[in-house]
């Protein structure tokens, strides 16, 4: 069962979500879990993928769980520790707190419950009981790049990014090694609207990226405003974070999805055997916390199986998006023949492949 | 593609750019102009996003949606109006509270419509124009409401400064005890001015959520009230003013992407800041001169009416 107060919640900016939160069962009753969203659900976007998470985890467990969710948690200020602290005061055991900016609130409660688990979602800090977790997003990228490569004929990828951070470059850069590697006349070109979400801007980046000859647009950003654009200006897109096929029905080619589905159900398992422990799990292709939502039927049967090919390579270990030889934009050899970055190497990316034209910094 | 349509992309890319500043920027003008400061533009812009967006999806109508925009813009304002206008409340605070519950209100509406597909505004209601070069097509593709907010800074000039009306809108901004001494009726006044920027906050909001980007998602506006009030301090209240300061930051904006998707050699900080960073400096030195400023400035801005004879 869960309390559906997400209106009031809205509301209420969330500020007095704590008082609101209804006291937990009795030590006897179900195994209680709490989820902190940064966002609105909505029906598309990260905090979606999340609340999917928790339904696949209460559709998994039954009655033996009860979940708790407080949602469009601010990251700034004093909200999110107190949403945390209630859900641990109030009996929760396991708490899954879903946004990068929760990870301080997230550790100073953990601190003050040892016994209560948590779980961080794409922080780095960690104690033991709280873990962190996150996936491999530019796996998903990769897969889409192949894609692009095949379907450009203008051979220009646009890409509208919000902020130039590693999380962001490894995207870019995974996309145009993979549409490279099937088109190497492909130029991937980056506009940076300087906010997660802002419809309006993503829009207008777009509508510049298609001025300028881009067939094929895809975003880092947390709206659909691209998909939309893509539908209406007849180019080809892909959606992120969710499937955003309604978003475009004709133009959208797929979405790199995020599924947390099969975490929350293995954490939660182990957390009431007694066998949870602190770590760091960055899934991917591999667990399946990242997939493919099902390709548009205008994608030709030999790029379906090339992309199911690299799909099983990927999970195999065998294809790793950022293998060498690597070269940035000036040319410079980065990566040698044969080496591949390293995970901390990927989680600091600061520099573009070449093939991109954008600038960083 | 041919320079000159790379350049009338980037015109009607400014123009789309530029008109929910403009509609919302006017309103507030004319608020400001008869001696109010309403700063919940944001909030009345959320709140016609989230309804106009809803009525169209619910009948179907886009014009349906655009009313019900700005009469749910005006609803709110109205409760501004009874606030700072009747009770004399802070003008101030009570125009941060009205964005605050804009934000949270417009969420708790559009709350089950998040992610309803919407065809949007048709711009098809112009003639066939298969003939005509691409170019004048680029321009046709323009919706209707772009259209208004070309129209609007010239019918604003005209009705300020060329108008009985007007003056008497100036007057009341400017002393309204003195227009009281005149025999007008300052509220009523102040009320019409209100309730106008009302609508227009709530049709800049429709035009956002209707035809910028066909979608209804919470915060959607993403601070456009606020650069909206800043424009009209900046442009020192003058109509002409400030539509080039909205046509401005909007270009300067869409410039910046083209720039980005050009490849050219500047960093992405550095053009984020640039729509900011040209509209101030444009608009602070053409009112440089603290004369014309004082002149320009509505005297009576901010502060409470209580008739006393």
């Amino acid at each position: 069962m869960t309390p559906t107060r997400r209106s009031l919640l809205q509301a209420s900016l969330a500020v007095p979500a704590a008082a609101m939160l209804p006291r937990a069962a009795g030590a006897a009753g179900p195994f209680d879990v709490g989820f902190v969203y940064v966002a609105p659900i909505g029906d598309a976007g990260w905090t979606y993928q999340h609340e999917l998470g928790r339904k696949a985890l209460v559709a998994a467990l039954g009655d033996s769980v009860k979940t708790t969710y407080v949602e469009n948690v601010p990251e700034e200020g004093a909200d999110a520790e107190r949403v945390i602290r209630k859900f641990a005061t109030d009996g929760n055991k396991l708490i899954f707190t879903t946004s990068f900016g929760f990870m301080n609130p997230t550790e100073k409660v953990a601190k003050q419950f040892p016994k209560v688990k948590f779980a961080h979602c794409t922080g780095y800090k960690r104690a033991p009981n709280l873990s962190t977790y996150s996936a491999r997003f530019y796996e998903g990228r990769y897969l889409t790049g192949l894609i692009a490569g095949r379907m450009t004929k203008s051979n220009v990828i646009g890409y509208v990014a919000a902020f130039p951070i590693p999380e962001v470059v490894q995207g870019i850069n995974a996309v145009t090694l993979a549409a490279r590697s099937v088109n190497p006349n492909v130029v991937t070109k980056v506009v940076f609207v300087s906010s997660w979400f802002d419809p309006g801007k993503e829009r207008a980046a777009a509508d510049t990226l298609i001025s300028q000859g881009a067939d094929v647009i895809m975003h880092h950003t947390d709206s659909t405003a691209i998909v939309q654009a893509g539908e209406e200006k007849g180019v080809w897109s892909f959606g992120y974070d969710s499937d955003m096929a309604k978003f475009g029905p004709k133009s959208h080619l797929t979405s790199v999805t995020m599924v947390w589905d099969q975490y929350y159900i293995d954490k939660t398992k182990a957390a009431i055997a007694g066998t949870w422990k602190s770590d760091d799990v960055w899934g991917g292709i591999k667990t399946g916390m990242v997939k493919l939502a099902p390709l548009n039927a205008a994608i030709p049967d030999p790029v379906k199986a090339e992309v199911a090919a690299a799909t099983d390579k990927i999970a195999a270990g065998t294809l790793l998006p950022f293998a060498g030889p690597l070269k940035d934009q000036s040319g410079a050899e980065k990566v040698a023949a044969g080496k591949s970055l390293s995970d901390g190497e990927i989680l600091g990316l600061n520099w573009f492949v070449d093939g991109v034209q954008g600038k960083l910094g | 593609m041919h320079d000159a349509e790379i350049l009338v992309a980037i015109i009607v890319a400014t123009m789309r750019a530029a008109t929910p500043l403009v509609l919302a920027g006017f309103g507030e003008l004319i608020t400001e102009r008869s001696g109010v400061l309403n700063l919940g533009v944001e909030g009345m812009m959320l709140m016609g996003a989230s309804v106009g967006f809803i009525g169209t999806v619910a009948t179907g109508s886009p014009i349906v949606g655009l009313l019900a925009a700005m009469l749910a813009g005006a609803a709110l304002a109205l409760v501004f109006g009874v606030l700072t206008l009747s009770l004399m409340a802070n003008q101030v605070a009570t125009g941060l509270a009205l964005t605050i519950f804009g934000v949270g209100f417009s969420a708790l509406v559009g709350v089950n419509w998040i992610g309803t597909p919407l065809q949007g505004i048709s711009t098809d209601i112009w003639p066939s124009l298969s003939t005509q070069s691409p170019i004048v097509q680029q321009l046709m593709l323009l919706d209707p409401i772009v259209w208004v907010a070309v129209l609007l800074p010239f019918l604003v000039q005209r009705f300020i400064y060329r108008s009985r009306a007007g003056l008497i809108l100036r007057a009341v901004g400017e002393s309204h005890d003195v227009a009281h001494a005149l025999g007008y009726s300052v509220l009523k006044i102040r009320y019409l001015a209100v309730l106008f920027g009302g609508a227009m906050s709530g049709l800049a909001g429709a035009y956002l959520s209707l035809a910028y980007t066909p979608m209804w998602s919470d915060n959607m506006v993403a601070g456009r009230g606020w650069i909206a009030l800043a424009l009209v301090v900046f442009s020192t209240w003058k109509p002409l003013w400030l539509a080039l300061g909205s046509l401005l930051f909007g270009f300067v904006t869409i410039a910046q992407f083209q720039a980005e998707g050009l490849g050219l050699d500047l960093s992405p900080h550095l053009l984020a800041m640039l729509p900011y960073l040209a509209t101030i400096v444009v608009l602070v030195l053409i009112s440089r001169d603290a004369t014309r400023l004082k002149l320009n400035a509505p005297a009576a801005l901010g502060r409470p009416f209580h008739a006393t004879a």
